[in-house]
């Protein structure tokens, strides 16, 4: 009975199997269209940005019109679910052909063989922010075309720096004049505070550690930076503000998103990245009482981390060709033209800068793109989340004054350090 | 089985006693077509299949992989107890079996303040029960990521409504989820109150079981409301209790997604309120260690098993079934 019952179930298996197979080996065949030639193709496109579907929709669309037989399909995850997703969804054979891919898994995946390399692509390496290069290249081999990127810059309050009496931030400020300037802009009775020290890797210590002289991670990406004297020193700069009473407390910047004190006109002062503009300017609330500066300089420059996204294929996929094409033409000219237009963020394509730019002319944007010259790399390696995730757990401890920085440092730079070298042994 | 199958083509069952194979046929003339085991295997078949393929293999698959070295991909290796013995030494899981005592401990005084509400719920006369009963149960049908998030905002340190109102009686209140003396406790009230409702409707079942005639009984023989409440009330209601009980100790030894949504990565706290649970995201989702990840899914499945074993062994001595 049991047996029979197997049996009935694997025979419809195998019918349904035989029609599927049917079904797939009469599909390619059955219609040639015209264009560049070729099978129909289509190709799923992972993206995390709801912001940026309407732009990477025209992006494909206008491949579609290169080539005729190739449609592309945008698939949309929350970022919060987009790398869980896309690891189970990859490690299943079933991941999406072109994805978007960001710094700290870009070495995790080009190590596990997961993505196709885009040298065949004849993509022009000149054309983008070498740091970005940089930053997409594995083994020699270029895994990621560079899609856009983000600098760090100050954004300023205007109403709070008038009412204190204090002159906008300007080229060529310093981490002295950004300490006097957060000194003279806190106000306790009114609750309001100079600036914003964030714990914040990209948009706080990355860019102080090198402007103090220091490195997160060494260029080769198997030793810690933490260890050093200037990495403590730019640690100290962003305490240094909590510790005069300049900058809310760590506390209290958990309670209330440092981002969100600005926005309500209780922080003067906010270090953070180009992406955050679009969505400024279209605050009403603080639109015109805002602007942007350049980062302040320490003793080592006014260095800012460059990080951003490129477009990776998938090496597993059906049609790989097709896919290495479409990751290459997405952060091609066109692609960044149309990425520009929409002003969502700044084009990885060199040239193509200005017209973000010109996008929102209340605000200095050139400041991001001037950042360029010196910006730093984004610290990564091959399982970069291991090591973050200590960073925020020690410096949280750090910032919240329950650690010392000398002990903390240290403690990071050990921990960091066995992780790197556990990396390489893989 | 195969003296089912035996039986059903028509094969003799020699070894049976004669008298159990007529009770057997006795109670099989009885039964309308509709009774045979394979109605009811049909039945069960499909939550049966649901169990094997959703929770057993996943369960076996884990045990499995806690004994490999699995990245991100795939690709697993065998490496033995290797995963076991890094886990006992690892400083972090005792900090999280503390952390996680702690909450289960405190999550436990919802079980008595449970009773207490049904009970009130309970007395006759009271008006508009419905509307409280459902005010109650309004957080069980609420997306927990709500409850997180309009929480965060009560306990915020500087404009939360928890602080304001303290500061109106004169007391200076903290920044409760990013000290690390409190944040526990807080996500454990924000637990209680969100199981509140659940367990209140189970009481309030097990409470409107008890006939009336045995409070009739106690109040003739002069029984106050608090004695009857204890004598009678409580152990005609132990099965409830026992059931409530063991449910809550295992939701609250899994607890995680308070934890994760209240607290923000960057949490001082952090440290003083990870659960179990949490480390095993951690070592799975962002350290990409998978093997470690399910050793410990698999120790907590096992303290888990040797708890509830505990508190079944235990009902004997304190569980009244009528």
């Amino acid at each position: 009975m049991i047996r029979s019952g197997i049996g009935r179930a694997a025979a419809v298996i195998a019918v349904a199997a035989t029609t599927a197979a049917g079904l797939a080996a009469c599909s390619p065949s059955s219609s040639s269209s015209g264009g560049s030639g070729g099978d129909p193709v289509t190709l799923t496109y992972a993206i995390w940005d709801q912001n940026q579907q309407p732009a990477m929709q025209k992006i494909a669309d206008a491949f579609h019109k290169e080539h005729s037989n190739v449609t592309v399909k945008i698939q949309l995850t929350p970022n919060k679910e987009y790398w869980t997703k896309l690891q189970t969804s990859v490690s299943g054979g079933s991941g999406p052909d072109v994805f978007w891919m960001n710094g700290p898994h870009i070495q995790l995946y080009a190590s596990n063989g997961v993505l196709a390399p885009l040298d065949d692509q004849k993509i022009d390496a000149a054309a983008y922010p070498k740091s970005l290069v940089d930053l997409y290249t594995y083994d020699g081999k270029l895994y990621g075309a560079p899609k856009d990127f983000d600098t760090i810059a100050v954004w300023y309050n205007k109403a709070l720096f008038d009412a204190a009496g204090v002159a906008y931030p300007k080229v060529g400020w310093t981490w002295a004049d950004m300490q006097a300037d957060a000194a003279k802009l806190t106000d306790k009775v009114k609750g309001t505070y100079g600036i914003a020290a964030s714990q914040y890797g990209q948009e706080n210590y990355y860019d102080s550690i090198p402007q103090a002289g220091g490195s997160v991670i060494s260029a080769d990406h198997k030793k810690t930076g933490y260890s050093s004297p200037e990495a403590l020193k730019g640690i100290q700069f962003w305490l240094d503000f909590i510790k005069a009473g300049t900058s809310p407390t760590a506390q209290q910047m958990t309670d209330t998103a440092p981002e969100d004190m600005f926005l309500s006109g209780k922080v003067a002062m906010l270090q953070t990245g180009s992406w955050a503009a679009v969505g400024y300017a279209g605050n009403t609330d603080i639109a015109d009482k805002v602007n942007v500066a350049p980062l302040p300089a320490g003793p080592a420059g006014n260095q800012s981390v460059i990080h951003g996204l490129s477009n990776v294929a998938n090496a597993k996929s059906a049609h790989v060709d097709a896919a290495k094409q479409f990751a290459a033409f997405a952060s091609g000219k066109e692609a960044a033209q149309i990425q520009a237009d929409t002003g969502t963020v700044i084009p990885a394509y060199q040239g193509m800068q200005d017209t973000w730019v010109k996008s929102m002319p209340k605000y200095d944007l050139q400041v991001y793109i001037d950042a360029l010259k010196d910006a730093v790399p984004y610290p990564v390696s091959k399982n970069t989340s291991v090591w973050t995730q200590y960073e925020t757990d020690i410096l949280s401890q750090v910032w919240a004054g329950t650690v010392d920085p000398e002990t903390g440092t240290k403690q990071l730079a050990d921990k960091m350090q066995a992780a790197l070298d556990s990396e390489q042994k893989k | 089985m195969s003296e089912l199958i035996a039986r059903r083509t028509g094969a003799p069952v020699s070894e049976t006693p004669r008298g159990r194979l007529r009770a057997l046929g006795a109670r099989r003339r009885g039964r309308s077509p509709g009774q045979s085991p394979w109605w009811a295997m049909a039945f069960i078949g499909p939550t049966a299949v649901g169990l094997l393929v959703f929770y057993l293999w996943p369960t076996v698959r884990t045990f499995i992989i806690s004994f490999t070295k699995t990245g991100p991909f795939g690709g697993s290796q065998f490496v033995g107890l290797d995963n076991y013995v890094a886990l006992f030494q690892d400083p972090e899981l005792l900090g999280a079996l503390r952390n996680t005592t702690v909450y289960t401990l405190v999550a436990l005084i919802g079980i008595p303040l449970a009773i207490g509400i049904a009970a009130l719920l309970n007395t006759t006369g009271l008006k508009g029960r419905s509307a409280y009963r459902t005010l109650y149960f309004i957080p069980v049908v609420t997306m927990p990521a709500a409850i997180a998030l309009v929480w965060r905002m009560i306990y915020n340190g500087d404009y939360g409504v928890l602080n304001q109102a303290l500061h109106a009686v004169g007391i200076q209140g903290t920044s409760w989820l990013t000290d690390p003396h409190t944040a526990l406790i807080a996500i454990a009230v924000v637990g209680i109150w969100a199981g509140l409702g659940t367990n209140i409707v189970i009481f309030l079942a097990g409470l409107q079981g008890i006939p009336d005639t045995i409070m009739e009984a106690a109040d003739l023989d002069g029984a106050g409301p608090i004695r009857k409440f204890f004598s009678i009330t409580i152990p005609l209601l132990s099965p409830s209790i026992f059931f409530v009980s063991v449910i809550s100790v295992i939701g609250a030894l899994q607890v995680f997604d308070l934890v994760y949504m209240m607290l923000g990565r960057n949490n001082p706290a952090l440290r003083d309120t990870e659960t179990v649970v949490y480390l095993f995201y951690q070592a799975g989702f962002i350290n990409n260690e998978r093997g470690y990840a399910a050793a410990i899914a698999f120790l907590l499945l096992v303290i888990i098993l040797i708890l509830t074993v505990v508190q079944f062994r235990l009902q004997k001595k304190w569980v009244h079934y009528e």
